[in-house]
Order: structure tokens, then C-alpha cells, then sequence
């Protein structure tokens, strides 16, 4: 029991800082990309489109060569540690969170960047009411980059190592369990799992139905 | 080449005179986009208490003017100045701060009426009582009052546009400025938009710059009109003079001159001009000299139409110095009006009531007499 929750705790530790951190990256870069115009923007759009649709395998696997002991970080000791786990989902979750913004922000009327000018907003008051009027589709980016490292598997195996009490998380558990015919633990760490995806899906459509009421 | 762009160096060259009434003023205005040149704006300016009212054809280039002087568009190279005082990348938000906005659609915030009315005062750092005073009293003043904790989106265009209005009037802005401001309403509010506009802006006595493509709106708002064609400013002047004495073919197009006959000027006496237009001779008040090409403007409205025929009546003592007869092409309602194309050798338009149409029973093959005055036909001079 006490083993369930730590590996629940560590799940929602491990994957709400990556995607705290994924925020901090993907949402000034998504703004910045919504609202610039340049040449190569198609580019990096494309780029960004790509990253959205990386296997967290292949982003595990980059951080594994990045992290492994006699890697470029390696010196750091930051292979098989819920760091490892953290750094390999900010990896996934970024380009999610960043394509998402950058999506939802380029949905709004070009022209409502000029009015909030026109009536007096700063740079930073502009983007400030631009993110406002975007808040729902940045909270379904924000859901969508937690969904895709809440549920992820392979990264977290890779360089995590799904060491119990220390890097084992509610995937990785489930993984191990079913090798091991534990079907009764797998179960009840799935419905964890299922629970939290229900959680965060609730709060997404009870902000869009609440939107719409008006 | 090296061009400057809002030079801190450069000193704005105002006069005295003009520093006093000159609010916002622009000077050698080029705006290029993808190496087209889409506004080139020699000088310009919006004294205080005054309406502009910009007009011309769509594309013409009255929107990128506008932003430019909202300073939310940087041009290609040009001046600005804002009460005298250049402006400056570092200056322009101070500046816009001075401004008040409305664009063609009401672009309001995703919130209720009274908090998009707020937005500009939240800006500018104004909250609480004090702001909500101010935004209450301009709601009222709009006739909006009763929808102030409506949410935005359960607005009609015309009072989404009225919030629009009171968002820019409740920061109390030196320069307004409005672009389209009517286009996106309701055909059955906009007459009452407009009436509502025209006393704020009489009892604010707020300098206003209003770009439109609505020759009525820019004639009823405007102290001054200014024709923008093709990127450049053509004319200014009062709206009145604007519509009578178009300067040249595009902008007399634009303002409505339905009769533009090219034409020789032949001879001049004491401002009376003759002009050949084809085998016809009319005569026109005129400051032009004598042989040279012209391009005679004529009103529809300055078009008098009588039906010639066994029963017709006889002329009637009118000072129009020059008849023509005809066969009616055409006859096209326009509003109230219907427009009767009327084929003397040259084609004629004249501009006459539907009540007069079914009284004369003006139809097309009839035989007419149509009449001008020498003062109603404006010539604009061609080059040979």
C-alpha cells in the first residue's frame, strides 16, 4: 500500500515539474512563434509538428546517451534518478505544449494584437490578454503535454530504470508487474492511472462547457 | 542608402502656428511591403477639434494611414509627430497611450461589457471606483448602460461596436481614431451609430482621424475629407469641395462624378469656359486657360431632366446655361434616387426622384432635354 502511493506520488512529482518546466520553455517560444513572422517560420513550425509526434522511446533513448556514464553528462550521475525521468519527458512534452500554444494563439485575430496596442497595452500587457484570450486551448496544451508524460512508458524505463522506491513510476510499476503475473497490482495501479486521465479530461471539458454557457 | 527611421535627430519642422492646432502630424510617409509601395503620404496632418475623414476606394492604402498614426504599423521611412513631438520607438507607447482605437470589427476581450470598457484604464495602471465611474458614465453615454455586465459575446454588432467606442472615449484620448467604425454594424443600427458618433464627437471636441470608404459618413463626420488613391493622398479639403471640385479623374470616379466626358477646353472669358465635348458646345466656370484637353465632372445630382414630346411643357425659365437632348438608355434606382442615363452623343447621368420618375414617366427610348449649370460642370484638366 504505502508502496502505491510513493509510486503515485512520484508519477504526479516527476511528471507535473516536467511539465511545469515544458511550460516555461513552450509557451514563450509558442507565443513568440504565433506572433513573429519571419522566413524560415514554416520551418520550425514543421520541426515543432515533428517533435509533437516523437516516440518518447527516441526521446528516452537520446537522454540515455546524454545521461549514460561515460556520455557528454554523464559526469552529472543523473542517469537512473527521477531527474533522468524529469529531463527525457521535458523532452517529450515540450514541443506538445510549444505546437499547442503556438496553434492556439495563432487562432485569435491577428488584428487583436493592434487593438490592445491601440488602447494603451505594454508588450507585456499585450501578451498578457493574448494568452488570456487563448487560456482554453493553452489549458488543453498544458493537459495534453501532462497526458503525454503521465502515461509514458519506455522513457522512464530507459533512463529511470524502474528502480523501486526510487525511479519506479506508475507505468513503469504496471510494465513489471504483468512480467510478473501480478495482474491484482497492475489492475490497481491502471485504475490510478485511468483516475488521473479522467481528473485532467474533467477539468478541460468543465472549463469548455463553462466557456460555452455564455 | 541609409534611411532613418524615426530619428531622434531629426527635428520635426512645425511652425508656430501649426505646433498650436497640428495634433498629429506625418511627413514623407512611405509604407512598403514586399517592395510594393503602398502608401506614400507626402504631408498629412490632424489639427485639434477637427474630424478627418479619409476616404477611397478599398486597397487604397486608408487603413495602413491609419495605423501608421496610431504608430502600431512602423513605415518604411517618414516622419511622425504627436503635439510637436517626434516619435520614437521608445516614445510610442507614452504616445499611444494619448490615442484612442476602434477598428472596423469590435475585437472585444473574452469577458463581460464593463471589463472590456475597463481594458484601457487597466493598462494605464486606473482600477477600482475611480475607473468604474468613468466606465459607467461612458456606457451611459452610448446608451449602453443596461448591457454593462453582459458577456461580449452576447452582443448584437452595432452594440458590440458601441462598446467598442466607449473602450476608446473612457480613456478620454487626444486623437481618435476610427477605422470603418461603422462597416461591421447592422444596417438598421448604423444610422443611429452614426447620428451618436457625430454628437460625441461634437461635444467632446476631440480630434478625430475617421477612415471610411462611405462618402455619406465621411460628408456627415468629416470637417475635412482627404482622397486617398492608389497609396496617395490626392486632395483635401472641405467635403463639400471635395465632391464638387474633384482634382483629378480618379478621385471625381470616386467621389461620385457619375458624367465624365473627356473634352477641349476652347476658350475662356471672364472664368466662363467653352468646351467641345464631341459635337457638343457647354459652357463651364472655370480657372483653367483656354486649349487644352479637359475631362468635364458633372453630378448627378446637378442634372435636370425634362421629357420632350407632343404634350410637353415648355421650358421652364431656369440660369442653366447648357441643354442637351437625348434618348433615355437607362433608368437604375440608386436608394432613394434613380439614376437616368440619358445618351445626348455623349452619355449623361442625371440623378432624379422616384416620385418625379413615375410623374414625368421617365423610360427608356423617351426623348429629354437635360440641363446644367455652367457652375455645375467642373473641369479637370488633362495633359495636351
Amino acid at each position: 500500500m504505502d508502496d502505491l502511493v510513493q509510486i503515485t506520488l512520484l508519477s504526479l512529482g516527476v511528471s507535473g515539474l516536467a511539465t511545469a518546466i515544458s511550460l516555461l520553455i513552450g509557451l514563450p517560444l509558442g507565443t513568440w512563434l504565433a506572433l513573429s513572422t519571419f522566413r524560415s517560420r514554416g520551418l520550425v513550425l514543421s520541426v515543432v509538428n515533428t517533435g509533437m509526434a516523437l516516440p518518447p522511446v527516441v526521446a528516452g533513448l537520446a537522454v540515455a546517451f546524454l545521461l549514460w556514464r561515460s556520455g557528454p553528462l554523464g559526469d552529472l550521475g543523473l542517469i537512473y534518478t527521477p531527474s533522468a525521468i524529469v529531463l527525457a519527458e521535458v523532452v517529450i512534452a515540450t514541443p506538445v505544449i510549444l505546437g499547442l500554444a503556438a496553434a492556439g494563439i495563432g487562432q485569435l485575430d491577428p488584428r487583436l494584437q493592434l487593438q490592445l496596442q491601440g488602447l494603451g497595452a505594454s508588450r507585456w500587457q499585450t501578451i498578457w490578454w493574448l494568452w488570456r484570450e487563448a487560456r482554453l486551448s493553452l489549458l488543453a496544451a498544458l493537459m495534453a503535454g501532462f497526458g503525454s508524460v503521465i502515461s509514458e512508458v519506455g522513457a522512464a524505463m530507459m533512463v529511470g530504470g524502474n528502480i523501486s522506491g526510487q525511479t519506479r513510476v506508475l507505468t513503469t510499476a504496471i510494465v513489471l508487474d504483468v512480467g510478473r503475473g501480478e495482474f491484482g497490482s497492475a489492475v490497481a495501479l491502471a485504475g490510478i492511472l485511468l483516475a488521473l486521465a479522467f481528473l485532467i479530461n474533467g477539468v478541460l471539458t468543465w472549463a469548455q462547457l463553462r466557456k460555452r454557457q455564455h | 542608402m541609409s534611411v532613418r527611421l524615426f530619428s531622434r535627430r531629426t527635428a520635426f519642422p512645425v511652425d508656430s502656428g501649426e505646433r498650436t492646432s497640428a495634433l498629429l502630424q506625418v511627413r514623407g510617409l512611405v509604407v512598403e511591403r514586399g517592395g510594393r509601395r503602398v502608401l506614400d503620404i507626402g504631408q498629412f496632418s490632424v489639427r485639434r477639434a477637427e474630424t478627418v475623414a479619409v476616404v477611397g476606394p478599398n486597397g487604397a492604402g486608408k487603413s495602413t494611414l491609419l495605423l501608421a498614426m496610431a504608430f502600431l504599423l512602423r513605415p518604411t521611412r517618414g516622419e511622425l509627430a504627436f503635439d510637436g513631438t517626434p516619435v520614437t520607438p521608445r516614445r510610442s507607447l507614452a504616445l499611444r497611450r494619448r490615442i484612442g482605437l476602434v477598428l472596423a470589427d469590435p475585437l472585444l476581450l473574452d469577458t463581460t461589457v464593463r471589463k472590456n470598457v475597463a481594458s484601457g484604464l487597466r493598462f494605464r495602471g486606473v482600477r477600482g471606483r475611480q475607473a468604474g465611474l468613468r466606465v459607467d458614465e461612458w456606457l451611459d453615454r452610448l446608451g449602453i448602460l443596461a448591457l454593462r455586465d453582459r458577456h461580449a459575446r452576447e452582443l448584437s454588432s452595432g452594440e458590440a461596436q458601441r462598446v467598442s467606442l466607449a473602450r476608446a472615449l473612457v480613456l478620454d484620448p487626444e486623437v481618435l481614431l476610427l477605422d470603418e467604425p461603422f462597416a461591421s454594424v447592422d444596417v438598421a443600427a448604423r444610422a443611429q451609430l452614426v447620428d451618436d458618433t457625430e454628437r460625441l464627437l461634437r461635444e467632446t471636441e476631440r480630434a478625430c482621424l475617421l477612415v471610411t470608404h462611405d462618402l455619406d459618413e465621411a460628408g456627415r463626420l468629416g470637417s475635412r475629407m482627404a482622397v486617398v488613391v492608389n497609396g496617395r493622398l490626392r486632395q483635401e479639403g472641405a467635403p463639400q469641395e471635395v465632391l464638387a471640385k474633384p482634382v483629378d479623374p480618379e478621385v471625381a470616379a470616386f467621389v461620385g462624378v457619375e458624367t465624365r466626358l473627356p473634352g477641349r477646353l476652347l476658350s475662356v472669358r471672364d472664368g466662363l469656359g467653352t468646351v467641345m465635348v464631341q459635337e457638343h458646345r457647354v459652357e463651364a466656370v472655370t480657372s483653367l486657360s483656354p486649349d487644352r484637353n479637359v475631362l468635364c465632372c458633372l453630378r448627378p445630382e446637378d442634372v435636370t431632366l425634362r421629357p420632350l414630346g407632343r404634350l410637353s411643357p415648355p421650358s421652364p425659365l431656369t440660369s442653366a446655361r447648357n441643354r442637351l437632348e437625348g434618348r433615355i438608355v437607362n433608368v437604375a434606382s440608386k436608394g432613394p434616387l434613380v439614376h437616368v442615363t440619358v445618351d445626348c452623343g455623349a452619355l449623361l447621368v442625371a440623378a432624379v426622384t422616384k416620385t418625379s420618375t413615375l410623374e414625368m414617366g421617365l423610360r427608356p427610348g423617351d426623348r429629354v432635354e437635360a440641363s446644367f449649370k455652367a457652375t455645375a460642370l467642373h473641369l479637370i484638366g488633362l495633359p495636351g
